[in-house]
């Protein structure tokens, strides 16, 4: 039987590219694409290379979004990933993490139903570049009932595909970890580089199964999702206040300068 | 709660399209239409010049849990084999701060977890707990998820907080949001700052930000946690609330709150959990812990870079530059003409011809700040000059300037960089 | 009509744009100065399909059309000129003839290879003394029982020593000529009587190489004859055709790096106290530009349209290299003068595309045969 792989993915705006209007305060999106996030663009690379090594590997790639996530999810399928899944549905907009976690476990449930047996190994990115919260990864593991381990920058399965050996990066160093399988793993950029995608893959993806499924297809409890549903609402939301031109530092001593800038950068909490 | 169009007021002006920052907004027929991207978060309904968008509060009563049976603010006190991180601390403190807003009976408890980890209570109390919650097993010693899970989730049900405190650390980023998702609440990450009484936000808002605050009542008694953080890489900001559902938790970025003075001898109430905890219920082994200095970092992910020019006169310079770097934990970048000259390898070459870097300091050290190389960090989050010529371009992209003799300078820098929290607190004085 | 790139153009567009951001930026200097050929990055380009990019997965192929072929050659010339006629050349120039005019013998044994890159493909046609005027050449092929007997060398062929396989157009009656006395032959670099000569020292693109190559009684099966006997000159005419769509569009990209780099150079570069970007001369000289940048991208996507729907496009071909090319020099020009002095540099890379640009003049037919094609496509003969 087949060894599944999830992956899971969000189409972000590419932060690199947003800048702020000075005047205006807001954020200017005009030519700027919307890509799959970084880190889950690592997270599906480490499924595929998983399938490269061994037989009879399904990677599936699964994702909440706007219709327009299909996109995404096509240089997924481009990157070689088999098949995917999307919900897309008013009734989730709007969700925060707890709120997302629970539309995307109902879909990845109603997934594992259609193939008739569970995930055997998830991977997610370790977070979002455009909310950066890392959380969603770690909820949808509790919500499976599975192991989590996140910040995943080596791994290791082992033959019988029933145990990875993970090397988990800490701020002070790196942590191995044995967990089986299944499991939930964050990827981030360290664990590999990701392929490009083929040409062949690109054009070919609308041939492959691109599942879209409503809130009702994966019969997700209505009062679990979206806006409503979210614990956490966003409460106001703002530009930081610009940068004003720099101050010039002056003193009569270096040692007085040196204690200004010391001064004026511990304020701000730069360092 | 939702964000409602009042049809007849739009003039279908696109101010509301390009200012969602979720890019929710559509214009059809000339009338704006809120999109499901919407997260409510209210931008557009201030950037509206006819007042046509409304933030509209249901009526009607939503799910969520009674708010009253949760009372105190926790952090947690992430230890690692037995020291205590200093994030942790500074939550201490912080939560010190947003406890007495709250209310005078509001206690402020650190959460232990470990193993052999008693005398870390007192550090705590030093710091200003004033009440440590002390959950220690053998199976407890290093951090697994799935153990710190579920002993944490029972001492909050037996506990019940109001607010529970994480250190965005490796360990806290994947705890918080397991816990949150098991006790079915909100959690915010990554916070750089945390609010309770709208009075004091208001405060915040005007000296730190663009909000308008005029619909803000400072006299709100409500002291539900306001939690600010960036998104969109810090483009913009958003303050999260979670009103309904309790403990509020939050990931705190570290080195952001302050530590409080220590009080030697200070002591407080030690409340002991026992924990029910079996092997069988941690699914993860811990093969290996290793302790590492990271390898240095490359110059396009340093978070401080410190870069010599041609002002340091030799390749002896970049020593100095090197001992900098070191004490900063920073990276060495250079400028071109330090390059040209032979004084350090290409590969440390900050600009159009070299890399191109946006670290959150950066540090130029006898660099005029010719436009090649302005070019290659004039969007670093902070830029600090010292150059002898005042009238050097880079000082018109500095945030920081200093005239002066770098080598005169930079030693006293390395010197006194261990001090600044003091020479801070001494100039709060 | 629907002036857009399909999602799948889109997608193809943004991969290969970031995979040369990522790949071809940091060495096309070096790729230039050294004269490197761009292995690893030929290497990426495989395994990102793109060797086989515009033909039907049936035979191999990756199932893109020629537009996105065009599409990839801008994306290509944007950021390194070297990569993108090394590319242009193996598709155009090689696998387009053996997929249009093979016998299925011959795409079978070349065609899988050639578009994963196993082998690289060229072209030899130029001769010292027959350019445009193709009928002047030496080179015969002679029928010698089960062989052809080939004599003669070509120049200017670019992949010269790196490829494997030659497409070489020879003549094989001298009384007919173009009237059905020329022929093309696939010859590989193994075959006897095959080797490579001097290497040109060109101005740009310079890790591309381009060389001789010597044919001294180069012996080959009969079965490598492309095409019936005496199509050689309509296979020639029918590859300069398509390369013209190619050459415009790294004229297209190459203009538009010069635009993009200039513009942000504009940008932060202040004189008299302003961004020069803010003097109202050079803004209109950029409007400019950016008009003439746009008009021949669109001239190179409605030709390159024109062929993947089967029409006519001969015309097309020629107004997109014949506008393109004179956008590309004219904008890296002004992008080295809008530099300054650092312009005049060669750490700043612009003047690198000015002499890329040069190219697209000259490549596929000069400018003035361009015209003859545009001139007697309205007056006729």
């Amino acid at each position: 039987m087949a060894f599944n792989i999830l992956v899971c993915a969000k189409q972000v705006p590419d932060t690199n590219v947003i800048k702020i209007n000075p005047k205006t305060g807001t954020l200017i999106r005009d030519g700027v694409a919307s890509i799959l996030n970084n880190d889950d663009a690592n997270a599906l690379e480490e499924a595929l290379r998983i399938k490269d090594k061994y037989d009879d590997v399904v990677v599936t790639v699964a994702s909440m979004g706007p219709p327009q996530a299909q996109d995404m999810l096509m240089e997924c399928i481009a990157m070689g990933a088999d098949n995917t899944v999307l919900i897309s549905d008013r009734a989730v907009g709007g969700s925060d993490t707890q709120a997302t976690s629970n539309a995307l476990v109902a879909t990845i449930k109603k997934a594992e139903k259609e193939m008739g047996k569970p995930f055997d190994l998830v991977f997610a990115g370790r977070q979002a570049i455009d909310g950066d919260t890392a959380q969603v990864g770690p909820q949808v593991a509790e919500k499976l009932d599975i192991p989590q381990v996140t910040y995943v920058e080596e791994l290791t399965l082992n033959d019988a595909m029933d145990e990875c050996t993970v090397k988990r990066n800490m701020e002070d160093g790196y942590e191995i970890i044995k967990v089986k399988t299944p499991c939930m793993l964050t990827a981030i950029k360290e664990l590999n580089t990701p392929r490009y995608m083929t040409v062949k893959g690109i054009f070919t993806a609308k041939e492959k199964d691109m599942k879209v499924w409503s809130a009702a297809d994966v019969e997700v409890d209505l009062e679990t999702v979206g806006l409503e549903a979210s614990p956490t609402n966003v409460f106001r939301s703002f530009t930081p206040a610009p940068k004003g031109k720099g101050v010039m530092l002056s003193g009569n001593t270096d040692k007085e300068v040196v204690t200004q800038l010391l001064v004026s950068l511990k304020d701000k909490h730069i360092i | 709660m939702a964000i409602k169009v009042i049809k007849e007021e739009c003039k279908g002006c696109n101010i509301c399209v390009k200012a969602c920052p979720f890019d929710a907004i559509t214009m059809e027929n000339k009338v704006a239409e809120i999109g499901s991207a919407c997260t409510a978060c209210g931008v557009c309904v201030a950037k509206c010049p006819f007042n046509a968008i409304e933030k509209t509060e249901d009526e009607e009563e939503k799910k969520g849990v009674d708010l009253s049976a949760y009372k105190h603010i926790w952090v947690f006190a992430e230890q690692r084999q037995g020291k205590l991180m200093n994030v942790a601390l500074e939550l201490i403190g912080e939560g010190h701060r947003l406890a007495k807003e709250i209310s005078e009976d509001t206690k402020i408890c650190a959460l232990l977890v470990g193993d052999n980890i008693e005398h870390l209570a007192d550090e705590c109390f030093e710091y200003g707990a004033e009440e440590v919650i002390l959950i220690q097993d053998p199976l407890l010693k290093n951090y697994t998820t799935d153990a710190y899970t579920k002993v944490i989730t029972d001492a909050i049900e037996e506990f019940k907080p109001e607010i529970v405190l994480y250190g965005a650390t490796h360990i806290g980023r994947d705890l918080a949001p397991r816990l949150a998702a098991r006790c079915n609440t909100g959690l915010t990450a990554d916070c750089t700052r945390l609010d309770v009484r709208v009075s004091t936000y208001i405060e915040y808002a005007k000296k730190n930000t663009t909000l308008d605050t005029s619909t803000l009542d400072p006299n709100d008694p409500s002291t539900g946690i306001k939690q600010t953080r960036p998104a969109f890489g810090g483009n913009l900001m958003a303050t999260i609330i979670c009103p309904r559902f309790r403990p509020q938790m939050s990931t705190v970025r570290p080195g952001v709150m302050q530590k409080r003075e220590p009080i030697a001898g200070a002591k407080g109430e030690i409340k002991v959990f026992k924990p029910t905890i079996e092997a069988k219920d941690i699914r993860t082994e811990v093969v290996e812990i290793v302790k590492s200095a990271k390898e240095l970092v490359s110059l396009t992910d340093a978070e401080i870079i410190c870069s010599g020019g041609r002002g340091l006169g030799n390749a002896d310079g970049f020593k100095l530059i090197k001992e900098f770097a070191d004490k900063v934990g920073g990276v060495v970048g250079s400028s071109r003409a330090a390059v040209d000259a032979g004084w350090i390898d290409h590969s440390h070459q900050v600009g159009q011809t070299g890399t191109t870097v946006k670290p959150r300091i950066y540090f130029a050290c006898g660099i005029s700040g010719a436009i090649q190389h302005l070019a290659g960090m004039q969007t670093s989050d902070i830029i600090v000059a010292i150059n002898k010529d005042a009238d050097a371009p880079i000082f018109e992209v500095a945030d920081y300037g200093i005239v002066g003799d770098l080598y005169k300078v930079l030693p006293i820098l390395i010197e006194e960089w261990d001090n600044a929290e003091a020479l801070h607190d001494a100039a709060a004085k | 009509m629907e002036l857009k790139l399909s999602i799948e153009q889109e997608i193809l567009k943004r991969t290969v744009s970031k995979f040369a951001a990522e790949q071809l930026r940091p060495i096309a200097s070096e790729v230039d100065e050294e004269h490197q050929f761009p292995y690893e990055s030929l290497e990426t380009m495989k395994k990102m399909g793109l060797m086989g990019l515009p033909f039907d997965c049936a035979i191999g192929g990756s199932g893109a059309d020629y537009l996105s072929f065009a599409v990839v050659v801008e994306e290509l010339a944007k950021e390194c000129a070297t990569t993108a006629s090394i590319y242009a050349t193996h598709i155009v120039r090689c696998c387009y003839p053996i997929v249009k005019y093979g016998t299925d013998k011959q795409k079978e044994s070349l065609l899988r290879k050639l578009f994963s890159g196993e082998y690289l493909g060229a072209f030899g046609m130029t001769e010292p003394n027959a350019g445009t005027d193709f009928k002047s050449q030496l080179t015969t092929a002679t029928l010698d029982g089960d062989s052809w007997v080939l004599n003669g060398a070509k120049f200017f062929v670019t992949n010269a020593g790196f490829a494997d396989v030659y497409i070489i157009i020879a003549i094989t009656d001298k009384e007919k000529l173009i009237k059905g006395g020329i022929s093309a032959f696939i010859v590989k670099n193994t075959d006897e009587g095959f080797s490579i000569g001097t290497s040109e020292n060109k101005i740009g693109r310079c890790g591309c190489p381009t060389a001789e190559i010597v044919l001294q009684n180069c012996r080959i099966p009969k079965n490598r004859l492309l095409g019936n006997l005496g199509d050689g000159a309509n296979i020639a005419k029918d590859i300069a055709e398509f390369g013209r769509i190619a050459v415009a569009a790294q004229a297209v990209g190459i203009a538009q790096k010069a635009f993009d780099m200039t513009v942000s150079y504009m940008k932060e570069r202040k004189q008299f106290g302003k961004k020069i970007s803010q003097f109202q001369a050079l803004q209109f000289e950029i409007a400019e530009i950016i008009t003439n940048i746009e008009a021949a991208r669109l001239l190179m996507y409605k030709a390159a349209y024109l062929k993947d729907v089967g029409r006519h496009y001969s015309r097309e071909a020629s107004m997109a290299k014949l506008f393109g090319a004179k956008t590309a020099v004219s904008t890296t020009n002004a992008a080295v003068r809008l530099h300054g002095g650092y312009g005049y540099m060669k750490d700043y890379h612009v003047e690198r595309l000015m002499r890329d640009a040069k190219l697209t003049e000259i490549d596929e037919g000069s400018l003035e045969l361009q015209k003859m094609i545009i001139s007697t496509s309205v007056i006729g003969k």
